[in-house]
Formats: structure tokens, sequence, C-alpha cells
């Protein structure tokens, strides 16, 4: 009894909180995290909806307001900055900056490289400090005994290795 | 959805065949094997008809705008004069910015296409006040 108490108490309690409650809850105990509500409309940028189902600055300040009434009579009126800050509070991207593509590839690529260097530094100690000696029959002289085996047993002489010694001069052809 | 890719081949292969500035020709939206195919003209009529509905609301033209742009089409200028016009009962100016930007997107390569729509739309836009977004300065990033 005593030990399912503690255990729902410790799953309520740090990392577990997050999936343990409802977000409602969850917003209500912290402000860190801008809750998003997904049931209702949001804005996007996209290519391929230029007009967005929800304006992107919802909440406007009193200039803003003033400047949204200022919209409503003739636009010959309104300023190029004018013109530029409704543009803005509509949309958070142009086309041009939603088409502009970063830099971050580098930074990526840059980083994969990175890491696939230093694999091979572990690679290479483990190598060395690791795996001990290869067998005595990879020596010179053993590989030399080997070989010659091979070709007096006549080893694959039609296309293969036999076939690419020649035995009247007795060296490789 | 295979009918959309369909119309979306047909549609490009009658851009190629028309005469006058091909690339801004707007296509029949529906290819079916039978019946009757609408012709640019009707296209056109029925959505300037549909932007110059006098009581428009927000809703209709953001509805009719997303989805002129989804077809494989850069809209007449007749339209989209239509589209600035609903925009200016709606008291909106931000989205008859956006629909230039989205028109010279649009063209994508044929960069003929949005300088000609340009000099089609000027009279309506010197009349109404609506800044081409090289005026602002966000045609660049």
């Amino acid at each position: 009894m005593l030990a399912t108490r503690s255990l729902v108490r410790g799953l309520q309690s740090g990392f577990w909180r997050r999936v343990s409650t409802s977000s409602a809850a969850w917003a209500a105990h912290t402000h860190d995290v801008d809750v998003i509500d997904c049931s209702i409309p949001q804005y996007n940028n996209r290519l391929d909806t230029p007009l967005p189902d929800v304006p992107f600055v919802r909440n406007l300040s009193a200039e803003q307001k003033k400047l949204k009434e200022k919209e409503k009579g003739s636009w010959t009126q309104l300023t190029k900055e004018e013109k530029l800050a409704l543009y803005r509070l509509t949309h958070e991207l142009s086309y041009a900056e939603m088409r502009q593509g970063s830099k971050e590839w580098m930074t990526v690529l840059g980083g994969i490289f990175i890491f696939l260097g230093f694999t091979g530094l572990l690679v290479w100690w483990q190598r060395i400090y690791v795996y001990g000696d290869v067998p005595h029959t990879l020596s010179e002289e053993s590989m030399a005994q080997q070989t010659q085996r091979m070709i007096d047993m006549r080893v694959n002489p039609v296309h293969g290795f036999s076939n690419k010694w020649d035995y009247e001069k007795k060296q490789w052809k | 959805m295979f009918r959309a890719a369909l119309r979306l081949s047909v549609s490009g292969a009658r851009s190629l065949t028309r005469t006058r500035p091909q690339y801004t020709a707007s296509i029949a939206a529906r290819s079916y094997s039978h019946g009757k195919q609408e012709t640019d003209e009707e296209f056109d009529a029925r959505w300037v008809t549909y932007f110059n509905k006098p009581d428009i609301d927000a809703w209709e033209l953001r509805k009719g705008m997303n989805t002129l742009i989804g077809y494989d089409l850069v809209p007449e200028p007749k339209i989209l004069e239509a589209a600035l016009r609903a925009c200016r009962r709606l008291n909106d100016l931000a989205s008859a910015i956006r629909i230039l930007e989205a028109v010279k997107d649009k063209s994508g390569p044929h960069k003929e296409i949005y300088p000609y729509v340009l000099q089609e739309l000027q009279p309506t836009l010197s009349e109404l006040g609506i800044p081409t977004p090289e005026e602002l300065g966000i045609d660049k990033a």
C-alpha cells in the first residue's frame, strides 16, 4: 500500500510528470512551456498557402490596433513603414524568407565527420591495445611456404591462382 | 487523387499550345474523357465572379486564393485584380501584398510572368495604394 503510494508520488514528480499529467494541469504548474492548442486553426508559413488561417500576431497592442483602424481608410494614406508593419502583423515570414534555406547542412556534415573521425581513433586504439597478435601462419615465412604448397598442388589451374604461375620459368607470369 | 494528377498533366500540356502569353494562360481545371471541357475564358470568368462578390468574407478570400494557387497555372491578371479588390473590401492590405508574392513564386523559373502581371495590375495597384513586395523590400530575405 505504502509502496504503491510512493511509486505514484515518484511518478508524479520529476521527469515523469510531463507524461503522467494532462497538459492543462502541467501548464497550471509551470509557465516555462508554451502550450499550443492544436484544436484551433494555427498560423503556418507555406509557399502553397499564401493566406494562412489566422494572422501571425493575434494580440494587438494599442498602437497596432490604431494601425489596423487606419488600414480601413485609403491605403494611399499609409506610409511605407506602416504598410510593412501591417504585412508583418499578419505574416511571420515573407516568401523570400521562406525560400531562404540555411547553412545548417554544413554544421550537420561537419558533425558527422567529427564523430566518424573520433570513431576512427577509437578503432585504431582498439586495434593496438585490445586485439592480440595475429596467428603465426600470417608471418612472411609461413605465407611463402603456404604459397609454394598451393603452387605445387595446382590450386585453381585453369583461370585462378596456379594459372598465373609460369611452371617452366618458375616465376609469376 | 489520380484525377488531380491527370488534370495537372493536361493543364501543363495545354499551356504549351496556346499562342498568346502562354505562361499566364489559365487552364481548364477538370479533364473528363467525355463531357464539356471548361475553356480558359470560362475558368477566368468563374474566378473573377468569385472574387467580385460584394460581400465576400475573409474565409472565402483565403479559401479562394489558396485554392487558386494550388492549381498548376499562374492566374490571369483580371482574376488577381478581382482578388486585390476583394482584399480592399475586407481592409486587408497584408493579404494583397501576399497575393503578389504568391504570383511571383508561382511563376517559378519563368521570370517574365511576374513583371507582365505587375504591368497589367499597375493601374489597380496605384489606385488602391498597394505596394509591391519590391517596394517594401521583402522580395529579398
